[in-house]
């Protein structure tokens, strides 16, 4: 039966360990692209300031690298311990993109990233560049096959439920990788890190242009910073609007938390800002916003490229809405509990070694197989997400996301003209940016997996039944402990970066 | 060039290498204490494989994870 005390302290540390580990990867993510294109330009024009300005990102990069390696191994861990019932189940589908990316990883980092440190001098030019632009591949394939897996939970394709063996076996390996809501996080994804490496590289050089220090390598960094930035800020727009459809179309509740939208409508708006009405119950009448400003059909064109379509509400999802064919969800409740209830039918029938009896149940489990995992939820309101968080952590994320464009381009513009260092305020801003960049990623994730609860395995499997039987207290200490040792990670990676900030570029 | 000419090669480049490094050297270190900490500590006496440990083959788990999936029904 569930524990909800264990299994919120197993979501915790989750999140914790999963929230700290996304510190350090979009950076990795970002960085080394940007760090590919600035050696791309060193051998194309053979000007040993580039070689120069590489080197000091690079030793960047490394730092980064080198604290947050590992700190993702930690989830596995839990998946063993905290959410066996859970790692049991997907262990099938899982199984071959997370060897993938540790044979990946593995060689990546083993073979490529010591000619990028070690063999500035060892190898020819071109071969350093092959293995500096391997390591930015090879680090964003690695994100691919971890989105795939978050793909799958979010939006299971290619598998069947074995019911002897109680995992969710692959049917098709492509299915599972193609699948539209794996890419879409992707593509999302691995863009929030390019924006985060730009940030970085523009807002650390901007804080060289504030002290007077290494002014030309700042501004040529600005330069490669801020362009990329640009660039990929409008890649991760469209990146954003094509993981908004994917929602719109697989989770709708998700969608419904992320606008605060209770009373499903067409031509229906996306608040650009406002706040929530605490009070606000499902069901009521109450109004869903204190205050909103809103841009109309914006959520209709952004879930289902219509701008006249239906885009269903908390209310309508809960409750059902037969003029829309939107089935309640106390009736997929009821059809989730018969779908368990036959599976256990088919077990006694297997165990007792009655063939008739067990072909029948598994008829009946097979029917109402999609309705599976709503046969554990007790009360129609538990498939709704924290409407509030989900909300937040959207407006925030996309609000950050807004100022970002802006910023590359201003930053970019002044650059062009040559006025950069007279715009202080800008640059103070460009340095303030970093940790927003940080703030914003953390908010998309927030978004990604606060706006899926209840559900571990979207529709199939909740939480409560995904975790395992153990100890509440042992949860609870590991959980101080993981915060101790990522923040003092977190204090490592923070002090020895700002030393060799201060060192200067030509230090490196 | 021969096997073994190659493996020198590739030792001495990883061994210069680490050998010449600055930074590098605590970066390592960190790396050492993580992985002591992570692997050692952590998983050693925080984190075991339930399902490895409580049970003897798969058969077993798949019946434990039935049951838990079918409980109260």
């Amino acid at each position: 039966m569930e524990d909800t005390l264990l299994t919120d302290w197993s979501r915790a540390q989750f999140a914790l360990t999963a929230m700290y580990h996304w510190l350090f990867v979009p950076l990795t993510l970002g960085l080394s692209f940007i760090i590919a294109i600035m050696e791309t330009i060193y051998v194309k024009t053979g000007n040993p300031e580039w070689k120069k300005i590489t080197k000091f990102w690079m030793t960047l990069f490394a730092i980064n690298f080198a604290i947050g390696l590992a700190t993702g191994i930690i989830m596995e861990f839990e998946f063993g311990t905290n959410w066996s019932n859970y790692s049991w189940i997907v262990g099938d589908i899982f199984g071959a993109p997370l060897a993938i990316e540790g044979i990946m990883a593995f060689f990546m980092e083993s073979t490529f990233f010591a000619v990028m440190f070690f063999g500035w001098d060892k190898v020819s030019k071109k071969m350093h560049l092959l293995s500096t632009w391997l390591v930015a591949i090879g680090s964003n394939l690695s994100a691919l096959w971890i989105l795939v897996a978050n793909g799958w939970m979010q939006h299971p394709v290619g598998m069947v439920f074995n019911p002897d063996t109680a995992r969710f076996e692959m049917e098709s390996f492509w299915d599972v990788l193609f699948n539209p809501t794996a890419y879409s996080k992707f593509l999302h994804t691995i863009g929030s890190g390019y924006v985060m490496g730009s940030l970085f590289v523009v807002g650390i050089s901007a804080w060289y242009l504030l002290k007077n220090r290494d002014v030309v390598r700042a501004k040529k960094s600005i330069v490669v910073g801020a362009t990329f930035g640009l660039v990929t800020s409008f890649f991760l727009i469209l990146s954003g609007d094509e993981s908004a459809y994917s929602v719109a179309q697989h989770q709708p509740t998700k969608l419904a938390a992320m606008e605060g939208l209770y009373h499903g409508h067409a031509r229906a708006g996306i608040v650009a800002v406002g706040q929530l009405n605490s009070e606000k119950e499902i069901g009521d009448e109450k109004e869903e916003f204190v205050w909103s400003i809103e841009i109309p059909q914006a959520l209709s064109f952004l879930g289902f490229q219509d701008f006249n379509a239906f885009v269903p509400g908390i209310n309508d999802l809960v409750y059902g809405n037969e003029t829309q064919g939107i089935e309640s969800a106390q009736s997929k409740i009821d059809k989730g509990k018969i779908a368990i209830s036959a599976l256990k039918s088919y077990k006694e029938a297997k165990r007792l070694n009655d063939t008739q009896k067990a072909e029948k149940a598994l008829k009946t489990f097979r029917h109402y197989e999609p309705y599976f995992g709503y046969g554990y939820l007790q009360d129609p309101k538990e498939i709704i997400p924290p409407v509030a968080m989900s909300f937040y952590s959207f407006h925030l994320m996309v609000g950050l996301g807004s100022w970002f464009l802006v910023l590359f381009f201003l930053v970019l513009y002044f650059a062009m003209l040559g006025k950069l260092d007279d715009k202080k305020m800008l640059l103070h801003a460009a340095l303030w940016s970093i940790p927003l960049g940080y703030i914003a990623g953390e908010a998309g994730w927030v978004v990604a997996e606060v706006g899926r609860q209840p559900w571990a395995i979207q529709g199939m499997l909740p939480v409560g039944m995904a975790s395992s039987q153990i100890s509440t207290t042992a949860v609870q200490t590991t959980f101080w402990l993981f915060a101790i040792i990522f923040t003092v990670l977190l204090i490592a990676e923070v002090r020895i970066m700002t030393k060799q900030i201060k060192l200067g570029m030509e230090e490196h | 060039m021969g096997i073994i000419t190659i493996v020198k090669k590739v030792w001495s480049f990883y061994y210069i290498g680490f050998k010449s490094m600055r930074l590098g050297k605590t970066l390592w270190g960190i790396i050492a204490i993580k992985f002591l900490l992570f692997f050692i500590i952590m998983k050693m006496l925080f984190f075991p494989n339930i399902l490895k440990e409580n049970f003897q083959n798969d058969q077993q788990r798949a019946i434990y994870i039935l049951n838990n999936l079918t409980v109260g029904e």
